[in-house]
């Protein structure tokens, strides 16, 4: 029996706290970016200048809503939709604290890797809608990086899933109260590290939107909320990805002293950090280099991974 | 090699996130304002001699050095107020200079002179035209006691030729006498 109304507690709770912190997370990176190549970054509205991501979001609601002429209109308007909807989705199925969670989905693993490939749709047919040169072969890149993404991303999360025993997130992080998996799940850990990374189009595999080769790639046409959409939707995923990656491999909740809602919250936050380091180092790789790390390096080691956690855990349990 | 990869990869963050540490090197313009030298291209001024008189002696030099035409002016002579010639009209088209200060070097009488200042910003491009009045700065600027006249051995109203610092009477060119 499901209690609708913790339920919808639940769901108002995280839509506002996502939404919040996406447009934090905007004014966060380019203070974070500047702070690491040595100048300020955004410091001018409110204290620190945490008002900036209000500032734009109000300069960016009167700009002109323009769709282009050659643009396949109808798909265009719905693209932007896609991106957040499937992101905010998937956070359906993430347990904050134990029992804090919109659905408790005994397949929740199987829901987020859908829903990530769902988002994936709103790149291709995004950049195939524009209608233009550069947004069209930002989606053909897209298309071709998912493919080798989508592969290994999946397989070095099964790891987890055989130790865990289980699809469900909340048991998932039931079986780290000993040890986080990313110990015996490292390999596991660097692939779903990685192929988030290009999940989210996050340096170093931007590829689909390089903005030295293809202008903005798929979302080169998009401008107002549209674009603003996309914007909200890729700071989304980066912490999707890395509440994904706290709750996997490093323990959820699972902490000495502090509240559990810290502890998570602390993690995530570290990993997002993270994840703006590794933007503010690292280069974009080129489109043919990452397809072949990806099917020649990555997903080799995440089979081999794989065929050993099941080795162990066959081993464990006979 | 793999591992000489994550090394690299690793090391790269680092120094990146070392920098959390350094100072940024930004200068944040409106409260803190940067340090101009003495001798920096900036706005153009028109300066005065040391006894408040007009150092300009409208000879059109600066405006023939300036290499985008923005001087304009126009020399004239009105014995009963002034006893030099003087610019009529002094016009410096900001919006076209380049504060290239060549019509600073040009300049023999020190009157034209660029100062460091550049927060010359206007909402109307036609405010960007100074005239002399705008130019004329009640000072010496860099050169506080050059005085023209009093070394140019030229008569004006209160010292006839060759009555100034380091000049001569004047020779009689038509006298036989040494």
């Amino acid at each position: 029996m499901i209690d609708w109304g913790r339920t919808a507690y639940i769901t108002v709770t995280m839509l506002g706290g996502l939404l919040t912190l996406a447009a934090l997370l905007i004014w966060v990176e380019r203070r974070l970016l500047g702070i690491w190549q040595e100048r300020y970054g955004p410091n001018r509205v409110g204290p620190g200048g945490i008002l900036q991501s209000l500032a734009d979001m109000i300069k960016i609601f009167t700009k002109e809503d323009w769709i282009p002429p050659f643009a396949d209109k109808v798909v265009f308007v719905l693209t932007p939709a896609i991106v957040v909807v499937t992101t905010l989705m998937s956070f359906a199925v993430i347990p904050i604290v134990p029992g804090f969670v919109v659905a408790d989905l005994n397949i929740g693993i199987l829901f987020f890797l859908a829903m990530s490939s769902l988002a994936a749709y709103s790149v291709i047919i995004g950049g195939w809608a524009s209608n233009s040169k550069f947004a069209f072969l930002g989606s053909l890149r897209a298309t071709a990086q998912l493919l080798s993404y989508e592969v290994f991303m999946g397989l070095s999360l099964m790891g987890t899933v055989l130790l865990a025993g289980s699809f469900n997130l909340s048991d998932i992080v039931d079986a780290q109260r000993h040890l986080w998996f990313i110990v015996p799940q490292f390999l596991g850990f660097a692939g779903f590290f990685i192929a988030g990374l290009a999940e989210a189009h996050r340096t170093p595999f931007d590829v689909p939107e390089a903005e030295t080769e293809l202008v903005a790639g798929y979302h080169a046409e998009y401008s107002g909320m549209k674009f603003g959409m996309f914007f909200v939707g890729e700071y989304l995923s980066v912490t999707l990805l890395s509440a994904m990656i706290v709750i996997l491999f490093f323990g959820g909740w699972h902490g000495p002293l502090l509240p559990p809602v810290l502890w998570f919250l602390l993690k995530t936050s570290v990993f997002i950090g993270l994840i703006i380091l590794v933007r503010a180092t690292l280069p974009r790789l080129r489109s043919d280099q990452f397809l072949s790390f990806g099917w020649k390096v990555v997903m080799p080691l995440a089979l081999v991974n794989l065929l050993v956690t099941g080795g162990i855990v066959l081993w464990r349990d006979t | 090699m793999l591992l000489r990869y994550i090394r690299d990869l690793l090391l790269g963050l680092w120094i990146v996130f070392k920098r959390t540490f350094t100072k940024p090197v930004t200068v944040q313009y409106p409260e803190e304002r940067p340090y101009l030298p003495p001798r920096w291209r900036g706005r153009i001024v028109l300066t005065r001699d040391p006894d408040g008189e007009e150092r300009c002696v409208a000879c059109y030099l600066c405006a023939v050095a300036c290499p985008v035409d923005c001087i304009a002016l126009q020399a004239t002579e009105d014995p009963t107020s002034h006893d030099r010639r003087y610019p009529d009209f002094f016009r410096i088209n900001f919006s076209r200079c380049i504060y290239c200060g060549y019509c600073e070097e040009a300049c023999p009488t020190y009157a034209i002179q660029l100062v460091p200042d550049f927060e010359q910003s206007e909402y109307a491009r036609r405010n960007m035209v100074y005239e002399k009045e705008d130019l004329l700065i009640s000072g010496t600027g860099k050169y506080p006691h050059y005085n023209f006249y009093r070394v140019a051995g030229v008569k004006i109203r209160d010292k006839d030729k060759g009555e100034g610092e380091h000049e001569s009477p004047p020779v009689d060119v038509k006298s036989l006498m040494p």
